[in-house]
């Protein structure tokens, strides 16, 4: 592309965001836009109008920077970007942009002159300085990568022009963009709003009344309310109204059993690593909630060594994490856990008194305020599947990511060697140690592999929440509550507890708020124990408690 | 009262527990009163609500003794019941602060003109009179325990289910208290008392008072909880402990010895909170925390789980040692306890009365 190539060297370090902009819409915008408002043959309309550009008559000056912002012509961009940026000087052999370093560019040919030629800045007067300012949005709106299109239709959006701009309406015409198409149908639409026609304002209400933005609402509501406006157009605008109110409430529940299932993914999250300790070994381990925070610190600190590169530190903070809890779980286990078996409260106690050590150890250490934990740009964000309903992204891969645990975990405890071990050990100890099953080392390992899904349930709570040394505290009691409701020995059953008391908090929180939805829900589960002792999913067995 | 003596009889660390309270009762009123301020023997009225603190903590966890110990139930939730019966005590106080608070408004407390709340909500009408405030301290613990435990011991939760169903309640509670709209002060909780029964809770006369009254409830619960467990309902209670289902096959029904137990233990509980309040001088929903209730959990493991008189003196040790760690170390803290609860649970099943025990075992041998 030899002229944005030109255009480039050109660059005033202080503009290259728009220049490099630019250059990358001039990439994207090929031909079939070049000759969009019907300027046949366009280098000769293009002669003519820098011609009438320079000539001495204002008027013609206005009229010529008018068709040049209408004509779509990819070089227009250039030659406004240096316009609003002053760097257009009228010479005697006709208009040359000027670089900071002196190089200038003859306008017409855009090719370079080797001789600078002396002449005085192009001056505007307010009216061009609008029609230039108008034209690069139009620009933009008209090439670009796409999210910078869509970004500059919704500010269009928010500030609709007064009449229909023609370049919209050819734009519309040859766009093939399906998200494309409908902002700019929707910028139409919202114009023709204005325009006091009532069947343009009727056409533009059938287009409206599906898209959810709050100035689409405000929009028809004023029209509505509007005595000047066809007693038609007003009814349209109301039963317009009426749908988008229904969609908004559809799109509020979504929204709700959106957060219900972040909310139910991270309880779940939680409580996994704990559904394989305290379900498959009886042991209670009070220390669970520390080895998510150990989890989440560990985060921190990949984070502080590489700085640089924070869109992969995620990556290396769940391996990391998940060997950290690991083997802190590993010594947890065999300097404590080991000499309590057959004794659970004994064990809850010890390793609630582990999590305050650790808990005053990582205080020591890091300190007791939050640290900050950053997330990487691919998790900020939020996309919508449905128009007016914005969900972010951090939630869905959280949501993904428990699934993910769930998956592999349930694949591990099936389908491999250890998995079965868990599994014999789990049902009933003393046949599976007759059978030569090394029961000790298998104990060790399930609660090294539930300390470590504990760790990765960190990285995950650090990329939702604070980060400080009270991070496993808050959870702990909920992750309990998770198990026991899903019926202890079940995985199935803990999935299952933890997104739909994830969901039954969020459906509460609106009505109760958010404190008393959750003493509701813990008294509910409270009640719903007492009621079936054994959860959700209880395990079938013959084992009967001694 | 031959009961009494069966109760007393050989059991020499209760002895040495009553005779101890027997000396704060006589001793601490001299010693704060009578001997001149400067003389060494003076107790200041720090030390006097300090010993009175320490024998209502003493006071929970004999209540919490009682169902662990005992009944080989493992409340991680006794912290709500003592909290309980210090905000029923704390309303009553509050109630008595009169228009004296600080925006001076007769009848409501201050954080309720701060809401700007118009009136007194329904539960606080009666917390002016004394006797109705005691009563529920004892009460509204009694009734919680009696509902939980009747749908637990029925369903037969036991083991650690029971103890995360107990936290869990203690946690929503706390939750539930933390909020202001519950009409309990929210965060701040109940706080700047002037007196009680007429009496300021600043002289020094009122605090040996209540503390001589403190020494006096425990040695009262320990004696009536000590005849209780070696009557023929002590008997079952252990027999439940150990052996569940072979108490059910006998005939008995073991879940309601453990129902009269629990919510014996969670009134004792609440007059503890109903003791230590008007003392601390504040309650708030931090003593709601599964913290606070785990902690009291700790002192009876480290004095000796089935030994009520080690109870109470885990208690006192724990908390002297915390009085002492958070002036010095406060850092320290939180490590020293984390160690106790593992040292206690590996190397002291029994607690520091076991050691006892086991030494006097390794004299005779």
């Amino acid at each position: 592309m030899p002229i944005a190539d030109r255009a480039r060297m050109f660059i005033n370090t202080c503009t290259w965001v728009r220049i490099t902009f630019l250059a990358l819409h001039l990439l994207l915008s090929l031909a079939p836009r070049a000759a969009l408002a019907g300027t046949e043959g366009g280098t000769d309309a293009w002669v003519d109008a820098i011609r009438r550009l320079a000539d001495r008559s204002l008027r013609e000056r206005q009229a010529a920077l008018e068709s040049l912002v209408r004509s779509g012509d990819e070089r227009v961009l250039v030659l406004l970007a240096a316009l609003e940026e002053g760097r257009v000087v009228e010479t005697p052999e006709g208009l040359v942009i000027r670089a900071a370093d002196g190089a200038s560019i003859d306008v017409v040919s855009m090719q370079p002159v080797a001789k600078a030629a002396e002449g005085r800045k192009f001056t505007l007067n307010n009216h061009m300085r609008t029609l230039i300012a108008d034209g690069l949005v139009m620009a933009r709106v008209a090439g670009g990568d796409r999210a910078a299109r869509l970004q500059a239709l919704e500010a269009m959006l928010a500030q609709p022009p007064a009449s229909v701009p023609p370049l919209l309406i050819a734009l519309l015409e040859s766009e093939t963009d399906g998200a494309i198409r409908r902002a700019l149908r929707a910028v139409i639409a919202l114009s023709d709003l204005g325009s006091g026609d009532p069947d343009r304002q009727l056409a533009a209400i059938t287009v409206l009344a599906d898209r959810m933005q709050p100035q689409v609402h405000n929009r028809l509501s004023a029209l509505a309310a509007d005595a000047a406006a066809d007693a038609r157009v007003r009814a349209a605008a109301e039963a317009a109204l009426r749908a988008l109110d229904s969609r908004r409430q559809v799109n509020a529940v979504l929204e709700t059993v959106y957060f219900g299932l972040g909310l139910g993914a991270v309880l779940a999250l939680c409580a996994i690593g704990l559904a394989i300790t305290f379900g498959v070994m009886g042991v209670i381990n009070m220390a669970h909630g520390e080895m998510m925070m150990l989890g989440a610190y560990a985060t921190f600190v990949v984070q502080q060594t590489m700085p640089g590169a924070l869109e992969y530190s995620l990556l290396i903070a769940l391996p990391a994490a998940f060997l950290l809890a690991a083997l802190t779980g590993l010594a947890i286990e065999w300097l404590v856990v080991s000499r309590l078996y057959g004794r659970p409260l004994e064990t809850l106690l010890a390793t609630f008194g582990l999590s305050l050590i650790l808990q005053q150890g990582v205080r020591s250490a890091f300190g007791a305020t939050n640290r900050a934990v950053s997330s990487p740009a691919w998790m900020s964000g939020s996309f919508s599947p449905i128009d007016g309903l914005d969900l972010t992204w951090g939630r869905l891969y959280v949501i993904i990511f428990s699934l993910v645990v769930f998956v592999v975990l349930s694949l591990i405890l099936s389908r491999t060697g250890l998995g079965l071990q868990i599994r014999a050990v789990a049902q009933n100890r003393q046949m599976a140690r007759a059978l030569g099953v090394p029961a000790r080392r298998v104990d060790a390992m399930t609660f090294a592999l539930g300390s470590g899904i504990a760790g990765l349930a960190g990285v995950a709570l650090s990329q939702l929440t604070n980060v400080g040394p009270n991070l496993g505290q808050a959870y702990i009691v909920d992750a309990f509550m998770v198990v026991v409701f899903g019926g202890v020995g079940s995985l199935w059953g803990t999935l299952v507890a933890g997104f739909s008391l994830g969901m039954l908090t969020k459906f509460l929180e609106p009505s109760v708020g958010a404190v008393l939805g959750k003493v509701l829900v813990l008294l509910g589960i409270v009640v719903f124990i007492q009621r079936y002792p054994r959860g959700l999913f209880p395990m079938r067995g013959r084992s009967v408690e001694a | 009262m031959s009961l009494l003596r069966l109760a007393l009889q050989g059991d020499r660390g209760g002895t040495i527990l009553l005779g101890g309270l027997l000396l704060v009762t006589v001793l601490v009123p001299i010693c704060a009163l009578i001997v001149p301020e400067g003389s060494p023997l003076h107790l200041s009225g720090y030390a006097v609500t300090l010993i009175g603190k320490f024998l209502a903590y003493g006071l929970l966890a004999l209540s919490l003794d009682l169902v662990w110990g005992y009944a080989g139930l493992l409340s991680l939730g006794h912290g709500a019941f003592f909290a309980l019966g210090g905000y029923a005590m704390g309303m009553y106080l509050m109630r008595q602060i009169g228009d004296r608070g600080v925006y001076g408004h007769p009848v409501l407390p201050d954080f309720m003109v701060f809401l700007d709340w118009q009136e007194l909500p329904w539960f606080w009408h009666g917390f002016e009179y004394f006797p109705w405030a005691m009563a529920a301290a004892l009460l509204v613990p009694g009734v919680l325990a009696g509902v939980l435990g009747w749908f637990a011991f029925r369903s037969r939760v036991s083991g650690v289910y029971f103890s995360i169903i107990t936290q869990a309640v203690t946690y929503a509670l706390a939750l539930a208290f933390y909020m202001n709209e519950l009409g309990f002060g929210g965060n701040n909780g109940l706080t700047d008392f002037k007196d009680i029964l007429g009496a300021s809770l600043s002289a020094p006369s009122t605090r040996v008072a209540l503390c001589v009254a403190t020494a006096l409830a425990l040695a009262m619960s320990y004696i009536v909880i000590r005849m209780l467990l070696v009557s023929r309902f002590g008997e079952v209670l252990i027999a439940a402990r150990d052996a569940d289902g072979r108490v059910r096959f006998l005939g008995y029904r073991a879940h309601h010895f453990k129902l009269m137990a629990f919510v014996l233990s969670a009134m004792v509980a609440g007059l503890a909170g109903a003791l230590f309040v008007p003392q601390v001088g504040i309650i708030n929903p931090r003593e709601f925390e599964p913290l606070s209730s785990i902690e009291i959990v700790i002192w009876v493991a480290v004095g000796g789980r089935a030994s009520l008189h080690g109870a109470v003196f885990g208690a006192i040790i724990v908390n002297l040692l915390k009085t002492w760690f958070t002036a010095q170390m406060p850092d320290q803290w939180l490590f020293l306890l984390g160690a106790l609860f593992v040292l206690a649970t590996l190397y002291l099943p029994r607690g520091l009365v076991g050691l006892r025990m086991a030494r006097k075992r390794a004299l005779a041998a």
